[in-house]
């Protein structure tokens, strides 16, 4: 049996992104090693995030809940990384 | 001077310094801890004793560098950080004084996280220096071309040094 779909939007609750965006004095080592050991990322993804962050100035480290990628944030800033969150679009 | 940073025992890393190296670590980090004060809650005793924090973003480029906004929105943001400040204010307190408690001249020998607490404070000095002195990402090139006698010499040459070592504590922890 055919459910027909509602016509309100009612798409889950669109995820929240964690941000980290360029500036001029976090090395590249540590970014990527902030990366690693906050995320667990292994070193491969982590050195990529690094480079989209160095060269497209920024780059989407982690998503969630909005709680979740507050709490990213919060480490971010923790270890002096600039980094922003918002919803995805 | 000090070559960096090495892997040492358990997770840990050691690194030599020299009296000069010493004075000037311990006095950069010092100024950290000035700049960066107690997260100061406002004079609601609820809101202290839950730690809630200024939701206004901080004057000073170096401390709004230290505490960015976390939303393009504002009041956003101003809610984040009333909640957030006054405990990152006390993490780069508490890894401040771990590098003020380890840091003497001669064998230095951390521990896993002590030398995470460098590494942040490091990183920290760096910002605060990074913006005073509003180096680009060309800082590296910049120093080397640029004549012993000019006033910002030595400011740059220490943060090169910093950035070295950063970056020596970093390999050596990986």
């Amino acid at each position: 049996m055919e459910v027909e779909r509602p016509s309100i939007d009612n798409r889950p609750d669109l995820p929240w992104l964690t941000i980290v965006w360029n500036d001029p004095v976090n090395l590249m080592s540590y970014v990527t090693y902030v990366f690693q050991s906050v995320f667990g990322y292994p070193r491969e993804k982590a050195e990529k995030l690094m480079l989209d962050v160095h060269h497209k100035g920024k780059a989407v480290v982690s998503s969630g809940t909005r709680e979740e990628m507050e709490r990213d944030v919060q480490i971010m800033h923790s270890y002096g990384l600039w980094a922003t969150l918002q919803q995805d679009s | 001077m000090s070559e960096g940073f090495s892997p040492g025992n358990r997770g840990g890393v050691t690194a030599r310094f020299d009296a000069e190296e010493v004075a000037v670590l311990r006095s950069l980090v010092a100024q950290i801890l000035e700049l960066v004060e107690p997260g100061k809650a406002g004079d609601d005793p609820l809101e202290r004793a839950l730690g809630i924090g200024p939701a206004e973003q901080p004057t000073d480029p170096v401390l709004a560098r230290l505490f960015p906004a976390a939303y393009a929105d504002r009041e956003m943001s101003a809610e984040f950080r009333r909640y957030t400040e006054v405990g990152l204010r006390e993490g780069k307190r508490a890894d401040a004084r771990t590098l003020l408690e380890t840091a003497v001249p001669g064998r230095v020998e951390l521990e896993h996280e002590q030398a995470l607490a460098w590494m942040r404070a490091l990183n920290d000095v760096r910002l605060a220096l990074g913006t005073r002195l509003e180096v680009t990402e060309e800082v590296h090139d910049e120093i080397a071309g640029m004549p012993e006698d000019d006033p910002r010499y030595p400011a740059y040459v220490t943060y090169d040094w910093l950035t070295y070592l950063q970056d020596s504590l970093v390999r050596a922890l990986w």
